[in-house]
């Protein structure tokens, strides 16, 4: 790694002035992309401001029609909060499929959605359960979020504070991850809300994570099982490679929203 | 550079380190604790796997200049006593649960805190998932999920065999 200076800012008001002071800075959370990314050389940041010193970005809340989950909150706290499996506990179901029991005692739910990796499971809850993103300066909706792979809506300089999700009248997830690394080759959360279906994929987009807007409104307007078969995924535009074409991902997204759709129904 | 104090193994031990020093670097080249040990260059191997206030993290993607005053960190120099090893260890030798040894200390504190974080018992299939993240590319793992199964009951936590499966 090149040389690098760190600092550790206790408002968040001193590290955004940091950031825009520094010729070239980044924000570390829990550093399980950054920290690799920068050992490859793929990342060199002339200062690391560390966002462990910030009391908001912390702590896991419960606000009775939504869960509320600080930016730095890693991924093991999530698992084993009691908050988050009496709220939304498919959530706390995602988070043990992501990456590994080391990666998980480290990474965290904001560096996760902030990096916005297009083959990691957490976007599919943001957009799955219509999340809304809470920075240092404004709220931001999922739906207006994920802007393509590796980019968010989030300004160079803007720090994700806390993820607000809606709690849903039920929710399920299911993924078929890569064999070798684990990510999701395609991830797909369906979601009954009080306002009515949605279904988000992730891993097989070609610009990231995105909704289902053509099951959202078959099941709107009738049973699953129709739902199901009368629905055209064929101009979905997925990633396609040759482990994966496009059509076994679309395919595959299918299959998947029929397994989380089977597990609602239990 | 700057000051960190760590306890290492029970030990309060002083650094002066560059920012950029892994966890993984300060252990092994500073502080001489060369058991942990660097498998890869891409956080994906887990043979560097240390504990750090009693989570396993990989010590390779860990800032050491990051970790707060005092953090308590747990490295296989801190298992076996002068005459007896680790029950973990020892159920590692006698299952043959390794050959070349460069994976066994990231596996042996991994093995560990699975045993730890799951007293009510394990079983071949929750130690498979709970091996995700460290990779052996000498034995099939079949011998180090035995191993972890023996050494857990060594340990005083219940083992149940999958079902068809021979414990």
């Amino acid at each position: 790694m090149n040389e690098f200076q760190i600092i550790r800012p206790a408002a968040l008001s001193d590290a955004v002035a940091a950031f825009n002071d520094a010729e070239e800075a980044m924000y570390l959370s829990g550093g399980m992309t950054l920290i690799p990314s920068m050992k490859a050389r793929l990342a060199a940041p002339q200062l690391l401001i560390d966002l462990s010193g910030l009391p908001e970005m912390q702590g896991i809340s419960d606000s009775g029609l939504s869960l509320r989950i600080g930016a730095m909150t890693r991924w093991a706290e999530i698992l084993r909060s009691d908050v988050v499996a009496g709220a939304i506990p498919e959530l706390a179901r995602l988070v043990g499929q992501i990456a590994d029991r080391h990666v998980r005692n480290r990474g965290t739910i904001g560096g996760s959605i902030a990096n916005n990796d297009p083959a990691a499971d957490c976007p599919a809850a943001v957009l799955g359960l219509g999340a809304t993103l809470i920075t240092d300066r404004r709220e931001i909706a999922a739906d207006d979020f994920y802007l393509g792979l590796f980019t968010t809506a989030l300004e160079e300089d803007e720090i994700l504070v806390a993820i607000d999700f809606p709690k849903p009248q039920a929710a399920a997830y299911a993924k078929h991850p890569h064999p070798a690394s684990g990510y999701a080759v395609a991830g797909v959360m369906v979601a009954r809300m009080a306002q009515g279906w949605r279904v988000a994929v992730t891993g097989a987009g070609a610009d990231g994570a995105f909704r289902l807007t053509e099951l959202e409104a078959a099941l709107q307007s009738g049973p699953v099982e129709a739902a199901l078969e009368k629905i055209d995924v064929s101009a979905i535009q997925v990633l396609n490679e040759p482990a994966f074409p496009a059509d076994f991902r679309r395919q595959l997204i299918l299959w998947l929203a029929r397994e989380s759709l089977g597990r609602l129904a239990v | 550079m700057r000051d960190i104090v760590l306890n290492v193994n029970g030990k309060t031990r002083h650094a002066r380190i560059e920012e950029r020093t892994l966890l993984v670097s300060l252990l092994r080249d500073t502080l001489g604790l060369t058991g942990t040990h660097v498998g890869c260059d891409t956080s994906q191997c887990g043979a560097c796997v240390v504990s750090i206030e009693g989570e396993t993290v990989k010590s390779c993607s860990v800032l050491a200049a990051t970790l707060p005053d005092g953090t308590a960190i747990s490295t296989i120099e801190s298992l076996a006593t002068s005459d007896a090893l680790h029950p973990m260890q020892q159920a590692f030798s006698e299952c043959h649960a390794l050959q070349c040894g460069y994976c066994t200390p990231g596996l042996v504190i991994t093995a560990i805190d699975i045993v730890r974080k799951n007293p009510e018992g394990l079983t071949p299939d929750l130690i498979r998932k709970e091996l995700k993240g460290n990779i052996c590319r000498c034995t099939g793992y079949l011998n180090i999920i035995q191993a972890i199964m023996r050494g857990a009951a060594a340990m005083g936590v219940p083992t149940l065999a999958a079902e068809g499966e021979a414990q």
